[in-house]
């Protein structure tokens, strides 16, 4: 009964969700482009496809990963796994340790299932001809995840302002975009806006919540937030990083051919 | 023997689906079972769980390879063969405001943001004023996204580069950090991440590199992508800009 409560709610979420692009499509089709496009059934089952795809992924994610993945934030938090003996003597960062290597582990993990992240990765190997591996990227966007959000938790731990790393990032990000190839600059930019939807957010949010609750002296309304914006700023980095490794190893590769030539 | 290869097919996409699961399924097992040492609940409703979860993925990159991306660069053909820079304009805006104002992450940290400001005095702590300051919160983000979206797709008509932009934005974000009353920073932060949905990401990133491609002179890879980034930057100076003025 549960379960079909699920399954109902998840189907008409997703429609919800899905309804206003497709009112924006059909209307600027017939009053606009008033040209049929072509394979128009081809699209209509593929969007189809879509839908019926990531309701069975949401209905998944609800039954198996959600509710663990939720209740294991809260409980890798909460006092009594910290211990209460080093938390007596006042709050110190390293009383968490666990915490950043949840939090790390869970931000990559999540982010590898991510379906908007395999979408815009693999258009990226197709319009690159192969030169981006869409592997290679997701495992990069990954990696920032992972470190974004576990600095994040640091940040909500040791209660620092905010704004200091994120306005550090932005000045670390400019910095690796001037010395980036300028066909690698937008893609990197966009990876930071997709990391964070459908898998990440949810199970990321509880992590900042349980922890901005449970940290003596931390609001989770003040402190819970920020965490989201961690996870969008340093996947900038790890890809504008990945793609400097990329033209490293291939330039080093080019010049021991030429000694061999 | 085509029945034989799209058996085949199919099967990639599963073991793929599964390899892109294994990593959330890993870290997951390992903290209940080592590090938490309890045993799983629900063992059997967890199972079901996984196999949706594999499938939904599997038909889901199946419909994006044969729905959303050609929906995406069909759109953006017959834009750029219409050739009129008003509809494209007015289409790219709707997209972005129609995906984003209903949004369920959006509403949900438009509800939360309330609360902060309430708790913080910043409006009146009962349930109509929260209510009206959360609805006007999405509203802002999502008139925010479609500037961004009209933003992006003018990028990529005239070749402009983006790098100045967004650079520009990260500067404009942190003058406005230092001016924005503090309960609505970590919302505005925030409020970037969530906006781009499952749906929108893919149609959207086609449109981008769909236009890129029809317009003489533009390279795909250059101009095409970047539609998404603008989409994460102008809700925070929108909603810092919001902060500001109530």
């Amino acid at each position: 009964m549960e379960f079909l409560r699920t399954i109902v709610s998840t189907a008409l979420s997703t429609a919800l969700d899905v309804a206003p692009i497709v009112g924006i499509l059909v209307l600027f089709q017939v009053a606009v482009l008033r040209r049929n496009l072509p394979n128009l059934r081809r699209i209509a089952a593929g969007f189809v496809l879509v839908l019926l795809g990531l309701t069975l992924f949401l209905i998944g994610l609800e039954e198996a990963l959600f509710p663990i993945g939720e209740t294991m934030a809260r409980q890798l938090t909460a006092p009594e796994t910290i211990g209460e003996a080093s938390l007596a003597d006042g709050v110190d960062w390293y009383d968490y340790l666990l915490v950043y290597v949840f939090a790390a582990a869970i931000g990559f993990a999540t982010t590898v299932a991510e379906p908007s992240l395999i979408a815009v990765a693999l258009k990226a190997e197709e319009i690159s001809g192969g030169a981006i591996d869409a592997w290679g990227l997701r495992i990069a966007v990954a990696l920032g995840v992972a470190a974004g959000v576990a600095l994040g938790c640091f940040r909500i731990v040791t209660g620092t302002p905010l704004p200091w790393y994120i306005i550090a990032a932005y000045l670390v990000v400019i910095a690796q975009t001037f010395r980036s190839s300028r066909t690698i600059v937008p893609l990197a930019y966009d990876s930071g806006g997709v990391t964070t939807s459908t898998v990440t957010v949810p199970v990321v949010a509880a992590l900042g919540l349980g922890l901005a609750a449970t940290v003596p002296g931390r609001s989770p309304l003040i402190d819970g937030f920020g965490l989201i914006a961690f996870a969008s700023v340093f996947p900038i980095m790890s890809v504008l990083g990945y793609a400097m490794v990329v033209s490293y190893v291939s330039r080093r590769r080019d010049a021991n051919h030429s000694e061999e030539n | 023997m085509r029945l034989w290869n799209v058996c085949l097919v199919i099967l990639r996409r599963i073991v793929d689906a599964l390899r892109d699961l294994a990593p959330i399924i890993i870290v997951i097992a390992f903290f209940q079972l080592v590090v938490l040492q309890q045993p799983f609940p629900n063992l059997g409703r967890v199972a079901v769980g996984l196999v949706c979860v594999v499938a939904g993925l599997t038909l889901f990159i199946q419909g994006l390879e044969s729905g959303l991306f050609p929906l995406g660069e069909a759109i953006a053909q017959a834009f750029a063969r219409k050739g009129s820079a008003t509809a494209l304009l007015a289409f790219a805006f709707c997209l972005g405001f129609g995906t984003t104002v209903a949004e369920p992450a959006l509403i949900a940290i438009a509800a939360e943001a309330a609360e902060v400001a309430a708790e913080a005095g910043a409006i009146a702590d009962d349930d109509e004023v929260r209510a009206a300051y959360a609805f006007e919160l999405r509203m802002v983000v999502a008139v925010s996204v479609g500037t961004a979206i009209v933003l992006g797709v003018l990028r990529i008509l005239k070749g402009w580069p983006i790098h100045r932009l967004i650079i520009g934005g990260y500067v404009l974000v942190t003058v406005m950090t230092a001016f924005a009353p503090a309960e609505i920073i970590g919302v505005a932060y925030d409020s970037g991440g969530v906006t781009t949905s499952t749906i929108t990401v893919p149609l959207v990133t086609a449109l981008g590199v769909g236009l890129a491609t029809s317009i003489r002179g533009r390279n795909p890879m250059v101009d095409g992508f970047g539609l998404i980034a603008f989409a994460s930057l102008t809700p925070m100076i929108f909603v810092l800009a919001y902060g500001m003025v109530n």
